[in-house]
């Protein structure tokens, strides 16, 4: 695998030479937190930010997308008939995305993506994406990657994983994508022999440097009807506090349920696909008005029971979680998902206890 | 702050022990810093888990909506004004409840802490007799007094004390005035502003916002069965990020709270990505007191000037 170095001014550089092909993307400081946005010309990602405050997977899958547009002028010949709004799918880049962040598509593509279904709007954006990787090096607390099957030099779903090296980046280029880009860029310097071994010293310090982390090895032999009916050694207990906001949904980088709306703005009618949130009293509310997940014991088991049970036992591939830690951040009452995994994992029908752990 | 978490611990344990509640209602430590956590007790055990310092910010009247049990609830003076407000309204009757008073000192401002820090914020130390915060995390340590860093409606506040108790953990704490507080400082601000810049203002206060309904679900007044953005027959909002929609659920509820706000902070700090949503409901507040000369959660007999008529209510608004 190449290693190419960049330095930090031939950074900037290969930016603009890169706009004329790519809509590129990256951290910008807003009002008090950093997000993903849309560089404007000349305006550089923030490399040196911990996190942002909403994950980046809006990128590929918005909170609000017209899905279908239609007209509702009587006159027109396609009166009422929905069409595809015309869309442009340009090639985009995502810089700097953290490794969780980025190995967060993989997990969300096993729903997007099946034998049975392609969702067309989540792949073609995603197929026009490239992911410019930025090890990370300075863990946060809430931070468990490396025990949710993702790490700080992870470079799964990555086309470019760049490491910090002082003045200049150690980039290995992962895939064709990515080669296209650094090509694009102008960056082709080769690093020496030595790149590859002080990049891998650099993830050992970082790997070091997690200090919390998950339980999930029993997750998949223990049973799916003792834990969903554990309420009161888990659910009722840890759902006291919950307010069942969406915050923990909205910020989760793996989160992907959606809900489907039909709006009208004078002639013309707008299917939009909205992000959805368990959480909320309407998900899963049937036409009758009954709701099988009708308290918020019900709707909180829904959400940890479907990252740490339902999607290890379908897709057998781990957690449907990275390890980023923004629910654990931002959820307004400190409901942990650390803690709650841990209880599953340990869960014992037998005695209806579990092990229960501060982080 | 010891004293104060020793003698919660001491009432809870006593109310249980004489089976005087079936459950009591405090905080306990949570696991990342800033953040406790909302927790009930049922046995004496369980107490143990109690704390109480400046980062119990939530309002715990939100926990006590119609719940039938007896419950002993930990209570500041706007949590004990939100209580109130729920027993005029009838969310919980007054006899169901044992309320464990604290005289507030305020509660920080977990926002604020983060913009200052250089990194994460991993551990929060408060030194009672100096009156500061010191969180440190990789690399950083900082010290402030903690006069600095309250959160905006804890400095303004003039109701420290629980309105409504049966018993304080601690003696009263000295209130502050209206005049020195100036509650409504901000409030004329943003009045004085043109149209256009408090359009601007207020499109810019919301440009952030992701629709999670924190705030509103923070909030103990927000208990509708069903809130109006969820009502889907008739639909009054769109569910999308569209910036009217935004606007409309913000502007809604803010009204719905109108004479039952207590400033509790809670939506604020239940923000993910610090919108001061009390822009709207500190000046509902102010026209509540300047019109009615209302304050919501004093007592447990008046309902709030909204929904109810006095010959000599104000009407010069009426254009």
């Amino acid at each position: 695998m190449k290693v190419i170095k960049i330095d930090k001014n031939e950074w900037a550089s290969g930016l603009e030479k890169l706009r004329s092909a790519y809509e590129l993307i990256g951290p910008v400081k807003e009002k008090f937190y950093h997000a993903f946005q849309s560089l404007e010309s000349g305006q550089q990602p923030d490399m040196d930010y911990i996190n942002t405050r909403v994950s980046p997977k809006y990128v590929i899958y918005p909170q609000s997308e017209l899905i279908l547009e239609c007209s509702l002028n009587e006159n027109d010949e396609d009166y009422k008939i929905y069409k595809e709004p015309e869309k442009e799918y340009t090639p985009k880049a995502i810089l700097g995305i953290r490794p969780c962040d980025a190995d967060s598509f993989s997990l969300v593509r096993r729903n997007f993506d099946t034998e049975e279904y392609k969702d067309p709007y989540w792949l073609r954006a995603y197929a026009s994406t490239t992911f410019v990787g930025l090890a990370c090096d300075q863990p946060c607390p809430t931070c468990f990657c490396s025990s949710a099957g993702s790490g700080p030099y992870s470079d799964n779903n990555l086309d470019i994983l760049l490491a910090d090296n002082g003045d200049h980046y150690l980039a290995r280029v992962l895939t064709e994508k990515g080669k296209k880009l650094a090509s694009a860029a102008g960056w082709s310097q080769e690093a020496g022999d030595e790149a590859d071994q002080q990049i891998e010293q650099k993830k050992q310090e970082a790997e070091s440097a997690i200090q919390s982390s998950v339980k999930t090895d029993k997750l998949a032999s223990q049973s799916l009807l003792d834990l969903y009916d554990a309420t009161n050694a888990i659910w009722e207990k840890e759902a006291f506090s919950c307010i069942n906001c969406g915050t923990c949904t909205f910020v989760c980088p793996t989160c992907w349920c959606f809900d489907v709306q039909d709006e009208v703005a004078g002639k013309k009618g707008y299917r939009i696909r909205n992000w959805d949130s368990c959480m909320y009293p309407l998900f899963t509310m049937h036409a009758s008005g009954h709701n099988p997940r009708g308290t918020k014991v019900d709707r909180l088991r829904q959400r940890f029971m479907h990252k740490l049970k339902y999607y290890v036992d379908k897709y057998e591939n781990g957690i449907q979680c990275t390890g980023c830690g923004r629910c654990v951040q931002l959820c307004p009452v400190n409901i942990d998902i650390r803690r709650i995994c841990n209880m599953l994992n340990s869960y014992d029908p037998e005695s209806c206890t579990c092990e229960v752990t501060a982080s | 702050m010891k004293s104060y978490t020793d003698k919660i611990k001491e009432i809870a344990k006593r109310l249980l022990k004489e089976d005087k509640v079936d459950m009591v209602i405090g905080y306990r430590k949570g696991t990342v810093p800033l953040m406790h956590q909302p927790f009930f007790a049922t046995s004496e055990g369980e107490v143990d888990s109690f704390v109480w310092d400046s980062n119990c910010g939530l309002n715990l009247a939100n926990y006590i909506t119609d719940r039938k049990e007896r419950i002993g609830i930990v209570a500041t003076g706007c949590n004990s004004r939100n209580i109130a407000v729920h027993v005029v309204e009838g969310k919980i009757q007054r006899d169901q409840l044992y309320i464990i008073g604290v005289p507030c000192q305020g509660m920080v401002d977990r926002h604020k802490l983060a913009a200052m820090a250089e990194g994460n914020i991993a551990s929060v130390e408060e030194d009672e007799d100096k009156g500061t915060i010191t969180i440190s995390g990789q690399g950083f340590s900082k010290s402030v007094d903690k006069a600095e860093v309250l959160q905006e409606n804890c400095s303004i506040c003039v109701h420290r004390n629980p309105v409504l108790y049966d018993e304080l953990v601690a003696d009263e704490v000295t209130e502050q005035t209206r005049e020195q507080a100036d509650p409504y400082a901000r409030v004329r601000e943003i009045e004085a502003m043109s149209p256009d810049d408090k359009w601007a203002y207020f499109d810019d206060l919301l440009s952030d916002c992701i629709r999670c309904y924190a705030c509103r679900n923070a909030c103990p007044l927000c208990y509708c069965p069903q809130c109006f953005v969820d009502e889907s027959n008739p639909q009054w909002v769109g569910k999308s990020v569209d910036p009217t929609d935004i606007r409309t659920f913000h502007l809604l509820r803010a009204y719905h709270c109108a004479g039952r706000c207590t400033d509790c902070g809670a939506c604020v700090r239940s923000c993910p990505v610090g919108i001061n949503v009390r822009d709207f409901t500190k000046k509902l507040e102010k026209d509540c007191l300047e019109l009615y000369g209302w304050e919501a959660g004093l007592n447990t007999e008046q309902r709030p000037p909204l929904d109810t008529y006095k010959p000599e209510d104000p009407e010069d608004f009426i254009k």
